[in-house]
Order: structure tokens, then sequence, then C-alpha cells
């Protein structure tokens, strides 16, 4: 027993914080958890599948003389199809989204609800560690099997085609990495809100997914319904009215997550995208139908991203501003 | 605790809380369900804010410095909870990582810690498929992980049987003994607290009515009629108490053929004289002596004749009474 007291004041150096031991169980839990591995594996199916199809159609897709993005050739493989299957970036903005559901919808409430919230207060621990290492567990979680898929189609792409890739291709993959992430992770922060606000495990991933398939499905109808019934009929604009009319609907489109996440990715996944709203006729003549550069891409996506990563932060600090206020009782 | 107050919008959940528990003692917190020891207990570790007053433990005011109050008291939430995938082992190894034990030793320790409360045989096991018994031991061992200087135990017998119980207590009771640990512990079973605490406290709708060891309880509150002996007689006899001459009897209440008669001194065998003598036939003799289940009781039942509004938690506590 004195052995043991004495441990306490002996070398700092090997005690790591709270927050670092709590995140490395985090992490722990997630990669063991079930519910993980079935949606990584579905990932990475959903993953290979796109790849394979992309394979089968690059030397199509590089031979089309007419497409200024064909010397870009692994940004093709991501995103060529012969219709068969989505490109990989669609099916991350269809699965992105359960992926952060999942990792996040019982965060803090299945910890309430076992009984080891309370405990876990009861130690030396600020309260905020809880909910910031379960976020950056997630988000570890994530960003790691984003990265290693990317990377692991572009070293399958130099081993199959022996193409040499080219710098702004190398970084318009991982921008596009990083964007999937903060995809995830606004869904991630949704749900781990929900799971703060909900004592129950299933209400709060049932909520979660009745957003999700609001965002998905019902939105853009509901949209549709509106507009028509508000705006005039697009057929009696003249060309001026339809530009303006064309662009208020895509506003409230971007209201959705998944709309800035498709917009984003496609511009910088296909480098002669230079815009996502309308294009007069005079903005187009003199145009060459030419690849962005890089930063250019960039500038067109930074306000979906923007948005993108406002919407995660707002999420986030909702969910952290109600944990810390909470009772703790179960 | 000094005038500690807690207040769930109007509710008075604790109220003018004074209280102080030496070093080295087993305190026990005794009241009904939703009498408040939990919310008193929280306040203690700075898990809620008090609405005033204030908490001090070592000396540590506990909502304004949570974090050193939580390194050297110890806590066992009544529903204590694990994480059910993992080991008791690895759980306890969490717990003691997140209080800064070193690496090197965390596992050594919480294998010494799961020995001493006695699970050793399960300490592989995945905690989900513990028993209740077993899951307040390993409560125990993480509280004790820590190396705390007081140890705060809410219902700690909450739900295991009585052999489990009783080796449950004498457990604390050692390890308040060899470490000198202060134990505050909140229980509604009377038996098992009168087994282990030094001193008590009864606590009813957020106040505490008396707090003393045992003896001084007994004292206090049955000062006018310390001994009370029940007559059991093989006929009922009429219910007239001006016919039972008794000198020494202050008290006498008949009940079909039981007589129960209290009084300042000790006259069991005054008492048995004089049925035998009036010829009536005495079956048995029982001599009440008081526990804290009397004590308790009898300090609920003036508490109620005071706070006639708090009738419902009063009542339902009563109705359970009864059925031991």
């Amino acid at each position: 027993m004195k052995s043991q007291a004495g441990l306490f004041s002996a070398d700092s150096k090997s005690i790591s914080s709270p927050f670092l031991v709590m995140m490395r169980k985090e992490v722990a839990d997630q990669l063991h958890s079930l519910r993980f591995i079935i949606l990584a594996a579905l990932i990475l199916f959903t993953f290979f599948g796109s790849m394979y199809v992309s394979m089968a159609n690059i030397s199509k897709a590089i031979a089309n003389s007419r497409d200024p993005d064909r010397l870009f050739l692994y940004l093709k493989l991501l995103t060529t199809t012969d219709g068969s299957l989505p490109p990989f970036h669609i099916f991350v903005g269809f699965l992105g989204p359960l992926l952060g559901i999942s990792l996040g919808f019982d965060a803090i409430n299945s910890e309430q609800s076992n009984g080891t919230l309370i405990r876990l207060m009861a130690q030396p621990v600020y309260r905020d560690s809880l909910i910031n290492a379960k976020f950056v567990a997630s988000l570890i979680v994530i960003s790691t099997l984003f990265l290693s898929l990317n990377l692991l189609m572009i070293g399958g792409g130099l081993m199959i085609t022996g193409v040499r890739i080219e710098p702004s291709e190398f970084i318009r993959i991982l921008c596009f990495v990083v964007l999937s992430i903060i995809y995830v992770s606004f869904w991630l922060n949704l749900s781990i809100l929900l799971s703060v606000k909900f004592r129950q495990t299933a209400t709060s991933a049932l909520t979660a997914i009745a957003i999700w398939l609001f965002f998905t499905i019902f939105y853009q109808i509901l949209v549709n319904i509106i507009i028509k019934a508000v705006l005039p009929d697009p057929n009696m604009l003249s060309q001026e009215q339809l530009i303006s009319y064309n662009g208020i609907v895509m506003t409230f489109l971007r209201f959705v997550p998944s709309q800035l996440y498709t917009d984003a990715t496609t511009t910088l996944l296909m480098p002669s995208v230079r815009s996502l709203g309308p294009l007069t006729m005079e903005q187009m003549a003199g145009a060459i139908p030419s690849p962005l550069s890089l930063r250019e891409s960039l500038l067109v996506v930074w306000p979906q991203v923007s948005g993108l990563i406002a919407a995660t932060v707002v999420c986030f600090a909702v969910s952290y501003y109600i944990f810390m206020r909470r009772e703790i009782r179960t | 605790m000094n005038g500690l107050t807690k207040h769930y919008g109007s509710f008075k959940a604790v109220d003018n809380l004074h209280l102080s528990i030496n070093k080295g003692e087993i305190f026990g917190l005794l009241g009904p369900n939703g009498a408040g020891k939990s919310t008193t207990i929280l306040m203690l570790l700075g898990l809620t804010i008090p609405t005033a007053g204030e908490a001090r433990i070592c000396g540590i005011n506990a909502s304004r410095n949570p974090i050193p109050v939580k390194r050297k008291v110890g806590y066992m939430p009544d529903n204590v909870g694990f994480y059910n995938e993992l080991t008791a082992l690895e759980n306890l190894i969490y717990i003691g990582r997140l209080n800064g034990i070193p690496e090197k030793e965390v596992k050594n320790i919480a294998r010494e810690m799961l020995v001493e409360v006695g699970l050793e045989t399960a300490i592989n096991k995945k905690t989900g498929t513990f028993s209740r018994g077993m899951k307040q031991r390993l409560g125990l061992a993480d509280v004790l992980i820590k190396q705390p200087e007081v140890i705060i135990l809410d219902e700690p017998t909450l739900g295991l049987d009585p052999a489990g119980v009783k080796d449950f207590l004498e457990l604390i009771r050692q390890l308040n003994q060899r470490q000198n640990l202060t134990v505050l512990l909140s229980s509604h079973h009377l038996h098992q607290v009168q087994q282990v605490c030094n001193r008590v406290g009864i606590f009813v709708a957020g106040h505490l009515l008396a707090e003393g060891n045992i003896e001084t309880l007994t004292g206090n509150l049955f000062k006018t009629a310390p001994y009370v002996v029940q007559v059991t007689l093989k006929t009922a006899i009429m219910p007239d108490v001006q016919a039972l001459q008794l000198p020494g009897a202050e008290k006498i209440t008949i009940n079909g053929d039981v007589i129960e008669i209290s009084g300042q001194e000790d006259i069991t065998p005054d008492i048995v004289r004089y049925f035998v003598h009036k010829g009536f036939d005495v079956t048995s003799v029982q001599k009440k002596t008081y526990g804290l289940d009397e004590i308790y009781q009898q300090y609920f039942e003036n508490n109620l004749k005071e706070n006639a509004p708090n009738e419902k938690s009063g009542r339902s506590f009563f109705g359970r009474f009864k059925k031991h």
C-alpha cells in the first residue's frame, strides 16, 4: 500500500492527460464496435466497386479528346463511370451521413444509461474532456478511413497504369478527403448533439436518420412545391429573370449539407467545372473549355466548404453547451 | 457542509443542511427514497451546484474546485455501471489512467485492487456478465484505485443478498480500519447501517432531523419512556387501562390480548408477577430494545406530524416499512 501512495508524486512524464486516455479508449471502442466494422466494410465495398468500374472505363475516358479533364488520370479514376455504378464521391455523399450518425448517435446517452457517465464525472477530469474526446476520436477514425482509402486508390493507380501523379491532382484528392471528413463530421456532430439531447439511444438514432432522410429526399420535393406555389412559372420569364429564378432555387437547395458536399466535390474532382450556378452566354463567350487551376477550383468551392464547417461547428457548440449545463444524474 | 441548499424549481431537495464528518469515521446518511441523500452527495462532489451554501471536503470548496476534490474522494453511485464490452481489469485500468496512475504500474495496481475486493477469479471476465454483487465489488475497487482519503458510497447495499451485504460491509469496515479512510454511506437499510456506522444522520425531505451515534439517538428520542414491555395473554382482557394498577408504568396500551407497557424503569418482573397474581395466563413477555428501525420510524413519524404536506412520500415509505 505504501508503495502505491508514492506513485502519484513519482515521474509525472509518463502520465498522460485524461483527455488522451479517453480519446484512446474511444478510438478503440469505435474500432471494435460492430456497427463501425459494418459501415466501414460497406464503404470499402462501394469504393472497390466504383474503382473497378472506373478502371474498366478509364482508357475510354482518357482517350476522349473533347474532355478537358482527360489529362487528370487519378481524378478520372475517382469520377469515371459507365452508368452501372455511381462514382465514389456520390457514394460518400450518401453513406457518409450514415457513418457519422452511427459513430455519434449514442455518444453521451449510452454512457448515461449505463451508469458510466456519473462514474467518469466523479474522476478528476473536466467535463468537457469527455465530449471533446468523443468527437476527436471519431474524427480520427473517419480521417484514417478516408485517407487510407484514397491513398490506396492512388497507389493502386500507380501500380496499374504507371502514370505519374501530378502535384495538383494529389492536392485535389487530399482536398477531397478533407472535404469528406468535414462532411461526415457534420453528421457526427449532429448525432452527438442528439445524443446529448435525448436520453434514449434509439430516439437519437431515429431522429438523426429522420433528419438525414428529410434532407436527402423530402427537402428537394418540398423546395420544388413551395417554389412552384410562390414563384411564377419559369416558362413565362425572360432570360434574366430565369437566371435569378434558378439562383433562388439553388440557394434554397444549398441549405442541404449533401448538396454543399456534392457541389464542392464535383468542382474539386472535375477541374473543368467553373461555376456552380447558371452561366450566361456572355460569361461563356470567349471562355476556353480548359481545366481550372487548383487555386481557382478552391475559390469556387470555398463558400460551400465554409458553409459545411460552420454547420459542423454550430452543432458541436450547441452540444457542448447543453452537455456542460446538464445535470449528471441517472 | 454549511447551510447547503438545493432547489429544483420550487422543490427543495436539500434544505439548509449543516453537517460535519470527522476524519476516519464511518458516517451513515439515512433517509427514505427521495429525501435528498443523493443530491447532497452530488453537491459534495461538485457534480451539482448548490443553490446556496457550500460543501467543503478536506478544506476544499467542492463547487469551485471540483477537480482536487475528485482526486481525494472516491464515489460509488447507486447504480454503478461499467463498460459492458470491457473486462473488469480493463474497466479498472481505464479509471486508473484517468486518475493519472503511470502506465507502467496501472495494470498491477488494478490487479491488486481486484484481488483486494475479492474478484480475483473474474479479472478477465467481461463486466456485462457480472452479477449485481460483483459489480458492487468492482465499484469499490474502482473507488479505491485512486487511493482516496474519503469514500462516498451511495446506497452500496442496494440489491445485494444478505450474505453479500454482510461481506460488503465487512470489507468497508476493514478498509476503514486499515487505511483510516473516511466513509460516508447513504442507505435506507437501517440494520446494515447500524452494523458499520460510527455515527448516523437521519435525513427526511431535505432536512437533517438528527445526528449522532445510535445510543445518543435512542436516548434523545425515548427519553420519556425508554423501557417497553409487551405482554401477550392467552385470553383477551377488557381494554380497561385504569383497571391495571402497575407502579412505575407510564403508558399502557391494550390491543386485544397484547398489552404494551412503557415506563422509566425496567419493571418486567413486576409486570409478570402482577399478571400471574391476577390469574391471567401469560403466553409471552417481550422486552423491546430500540434499534435504528424504531429510531428511524419514530423520527419519521414526528416529522410527518410537523409536515403534513409531505404526506405522499411519507405514506409510501411507511407502507414499505410495514411489510417488513
